[in-house]
């Protein structure tokens, strides 16, 4: 009886998993009106307007999945922590989850398949990162010192091992968007990428104009009322503006790409900024929304992660969505035509375009994704319409779960279908896709 | 904002100055806690005739001690004074004296309420004397009381009795703590449409004693400008009544709004009220959220002040715009949506400027006198069909706002109630709760001042 029964709970169909609704809190400009806020902090505050919300207080939710790029070593229970400090039932259990840029959109791919599969009925899914609170570690010296102090047993012993200490070990380690294997930053593997799709200084000013101008809108037209909870006097995202002009883009001085042959096209308009924020989903499925009287924005439908060879510069650090986007299409039977809204995030302008230009390029398609031919164009008028990380800003892990509640809120409103494209550090990405319901 | 003062002659030593000195010397007011018995003394019922029995009886199913004289050197906790049958001045002599008596043995914060019939319902000449005459006589009376105690009036409308549920439910709120600041005030009561009655009794039964210690179970109610202050309490008070609360408030007052939210269980609705759909949004989350919406208390207001000579457009407007403009747009949606109960309650804060003028508030006064004619004419709309709309008039509340005013004329401000200090939110709160309960249900059109009896708009 007992393996009959198991053997009908394992064929069951899987469940639909359904996003109820997000919150974030407004981003801030590193430095700015969260420098002191820790990641738990905020991430607890992104929580607890999820919570009033919708009305969670002391509700046991099936699991809260978060994480931050940027962690305190003390932070190794950053989510249970921030659940704790939070208006949810203490029983609700958490864990944390890191993917770089990535990790905010995979808590929602995560939390959603164990939704699917019947594991649990609700989730909330989500990130939160500092750049102002950012952990400083010491340097290797230093620190191979103290772990050699702590196991030295006699003075003679500490005194020998104090003696290794050189002037230079007491410099600490900030943290750097720098990738270990190249040791290039973010930025210039990026105008690697930018230069070899020959993206101009105009198309990237031209899509953080729009980024800046569609973020603006969407809070004229109160979209973010039920999607932002104000937190230490912050009501809006403090990168934003709202009269940026091409004119004004066009003469900031380029930052990225210097070194290069090709002329120097990425400058702080056109790059994001360094952030802090923190931005939560609620997820459920369709019974556990039904239950309990909860809208749903949109059905969480499928997703993909890829990685791509950057260390030897086959390809570019950010180009990994390019790679997942042909393997998520043919599963589900799709082709671009079949979206109505893209969420591309704008790690930097130049991203985006590098990426609708791979696409739509038939020999790169054929030689690199092995593609009969392109794989499509996409509307532009369809790209990030409420904008994105350029205006909003990036608080790393938090991208993913602002790209998803503002998608499924959009898809609410406009009906449709949804494709979201977060490219992440260590030359990964992660794809997914949303449907109106 | 503390009341120093009030704190000061509270202690011993400086009590005894103040007293001797003939200083004010205000009381800390007895305020309701959940459970607490509304009379721990007996409470004295004047009157004579079938409704003063009857009345009697109910304070007796209260496990209430009753009296119907005053006993040498015994103590009462209240005087119910009952008048219904007052046919000419001369019958209120016999009750009004016995009264007297009574105030000499009132403990400290005990309640006067007498229960009478409305002069506006005989044209004998001689019957609405002596109906006009209680009036005029309890007002005194709250003016005489002292160490807390408060004297107010329920007032019968139509064929209304001293045992309608109403009546009860009034009286029932001047004898608790509920009342604290609420003095030498009249509700004027009709009989219990029917509908509201099947609620009340479940209500009532819930608690099998007769004391619905949670007369807003099963309700929802929604509560504008619910970020902080008095909003902030309503929407405590209201939860802690048994609502499901909806707090809502402007998006830049999110994050007090969500605090506000998650304390007492409710749900944040973030939007302006001055927006045209912000109606259609509450309906929208409470129809999909709780399916039906109970109580709207519309709270939230801005002031603006300036004297008429300096008001610019914009302040003007803006005060227009929030207190009582979007009051009017919504309420209109409210009425026409099937979301909203068929008993559903509209409590609107109105203020004690808006009856009496304040000096460089003449916007806020229009939008607050805006709001009581507002009250007035929906009321005659919804008469005797089950949803009810009142509205609350706070005097001197210790809140940001008041604690704002330079400290002399603050000072000065406090002392001119009867009860000579400020109210707080709790007290406007708890006026708001029991208009919302099924209680009330018999109560329309009408503004309930929470003021101590200020001398001002009296």
């Amino acid at each position: 009886m007992a393996d009959q029964a198991g053997a009908q709970t394992a064929a069951l169909p899987p469940r639909t998993a359904v996003v109820i609704g997000g919150n974030r809190i407004p981003f801030a400009r590193s430095g700015g009106a969260y420098a002191y806020s820790s990641n738990k902090d905020m991430l607890i505050a992104a929580l607890d307007g999820l919570v009033a919300r919708f009305g969670l207080q002391g509700e046991r939710i099936g699991e809260v999945a978060a994480g931050a790029v940027l962690k305190h070593s003390r932070d190794f229970n950053l989510t249970r922590e921030a659940v704790l400090g939070s208006a949810l039932s203490p029983e609700t259990p958490a864990y944390d989850l890191q993917q770089a840029c990535a990790t905010g959109l995979e808590t929602v791919v995560g939390l959603s398949n164990k939704i699917r599969l019947g594991q649990i009925d609700s989730g909330i899914a989500g990130g939160v990162d500092s750049a102002s609170d950012a952990p400083i570690a010491v340097s290797e010296g230093l620190r191979r010192v103290l772990l050699d102090l702590s196991r030295a047993k006699t003075t003679q012993q500490k005194i020998k091992v104090l003696a290794t200490l050189r002037p230079k070990d007491l410099s600490p380690n900030a943290p750097t968007t720098g990738e270990p294997r190249t040791g290039l930053s973010m930025g210039e593997h990026q105008a690697l990428t930018t230069a070899a799709w020959e993206i101009t200084r105009e198309a990237q000013d031209e899509l953080a104009y729009r980024s800046h101008h569609n973020l603006a809108a969407a809070y004229d037209r109160g979209f973010f009322s039920d999607l932002m909870t104000p937190y230490r006097g912050l009501t809006k995202d403090a990168n934003l503006r709202a009269d940026t002009s091409l004119e004004k883009l066009a003469t900031l001085k380029p930052v990225f790409g210097k070194g290069l042959d090709t002329p120097a096209t990425m400058t702080a308009g056109n790059s994001t900024p360094l952030t802090d924020g923190a931005a939560v989903v609620l997820l459920g499925s369709e019974d556990y929304a039904r239950a309990n009287n909860l809208p749903m924005l949109a059905t969480i439908v499928d997703a993909e992660a890829a990685a791509v060879d950057f260390v030897t510069g086959e390809e570019g650090l950010l180009m990994a969505p390019v790679h997942a986007m042909p393997r998520l299409l043919q599963r589900n039977g799709f082709t671009f035509d079949d979206f109505d809204f893209f969420e591309i995030h704008e790690a930097f302008a130049g991203t985006v375009l590098s990426s609708l230009a791979a696409w739509e390029d038939p020999d790169y398609c054929k030689r690199v994704l092995g593609l009969d031919g392109a794989l499509g164009s996409i509307d532009r008028s369809k790209v990030n319409v409420n904008g994105s990380s350029l205006a909003a800003g990036h608080p790393f892990a938090a991208t993913g779960g602002r790209i998803v509640a503002s998608l499924a809120k959009t898809l609410s409103e406009k009906g449709g279908r949804g494709l979201i494209s977060v490219c992440a550090a260590g030359g990964q990405g992660v794809v997914a896709i949303l449907e109106a319901r | 904002m503390t009341d120093n003062y009030l704190n000061l002659v509270n202690s011993p030593l400086p009590g005894k100055i103040a007293k001797a000195l003939g200083l004010p010397r205000p009381s800390v007011l007895r305020r309701y806690t959940p459970g607490e018995s509304i009379a721990s003394k007996p409470v004295l019922v004047t009157g004579s005739g079938a409704g003063a029995e009857a009345l009697a009886d109910v304070l007796l199913s209260w496990d209430v001690e009753v009296r119907r004289h005053v006993l040498p050197g015994e103590k009462l906790s209240a005087a119910v004074v009952v008048l219904d049958r007052a046919a000419s001045p001369a019958d209120l002599a016999a009750p009004l004296l016995e009264l007297g008596q009574a105030l000499k043995v009132l403990v400290p914060g005990g309640r006067v309420v007498a229960v009478f019939r409305s002069s506006a319902d005989t044209t004998d000449p001689a019957v609405a004397a002596a109906r006009q005459g209680i009036d005029g006589a309890i007002r005194s009376v709250a003016h005489e009381l002292r160490g807390g105690a408060t004297a107010n009036g329920i007032i019968l409308r139509g064929d209304a009795t001293t045992t309608d549920a109403t009546t009860l439910g009034a009286l029932r709120f001047f004898l608790s703590g509920r009342s604290a600041y609420v003095d030498g005030q009249f509700l004027e009561v009709s009989g219990t449409p029917a509908e509201s009655l099947a609620g009340l009794a479940a209500a009532t039964t819930a608690v099998g004693e007769g004391v619905p210690d949670r007369p807003l179970a099963g309700k929802t109610a929604v509560v504008t400008g619910a970020a902080r202050g008095i909003g902030a309490k309503i929407a405590e008070i209201l939860a802690r009544d048994g609502a499901r609360v909806v707090a809502v408030d402007v998006p830049a007052a999110g994050e007090q709004l969500a605090q506000v939210a998650n304390r007492v269980g409710g749900t944040a609705l973030q939007l302006d009220i001055t927006d045209p759909d912000a109606a259609a949004r509450i309906l929208e989350h409470v129809g999909g959220r709780y399916g039906t919406l109970d109580v709207v208390v519309h709270n939230a207001g801005i002031t603006r002040d300036k004297l008429l000579a300096n008001m610019d457009a914009s302040r003007w407007d803006s005060v227009i715009a929030v207190n009582i403009a979007s009051q009017l747009r919504m309420n209109e949606q409210f009425i026409a949506s099937s979301v909203f109960s068929t008993t559903g309650r509209i409590i609107s804060l109105a203020s004690t400027s808006g009856i009496a003028g304040n000096r460089g508030q003449s916007n806020y006064a229009a939008s607050k006198a805006g709001v009581i004619g507002m009250v007035r004419a929906q009321a005659a709309s919804f008469d005797g069909a089950g949803r009810t709309v009142n509205a609350v008039a706070p005097g001197f509340i210790e809140t940001d706002m008041t604690a704002k005013i330079p400290p002399l004329t603050r000072q000065v401000a406090r002392r001119l109630s009867s009860l000579q200090q400020g109210g707080l939110p709790v007290d406007v709160a708890e006026a708001i709760a029991f208009l919302a309960s099924d209680a009330a249900a018999g109560i329309n059109g009408q503004v309930l001042r929470v003021c101590g009896q200020n001398l001002v708009g009296a």
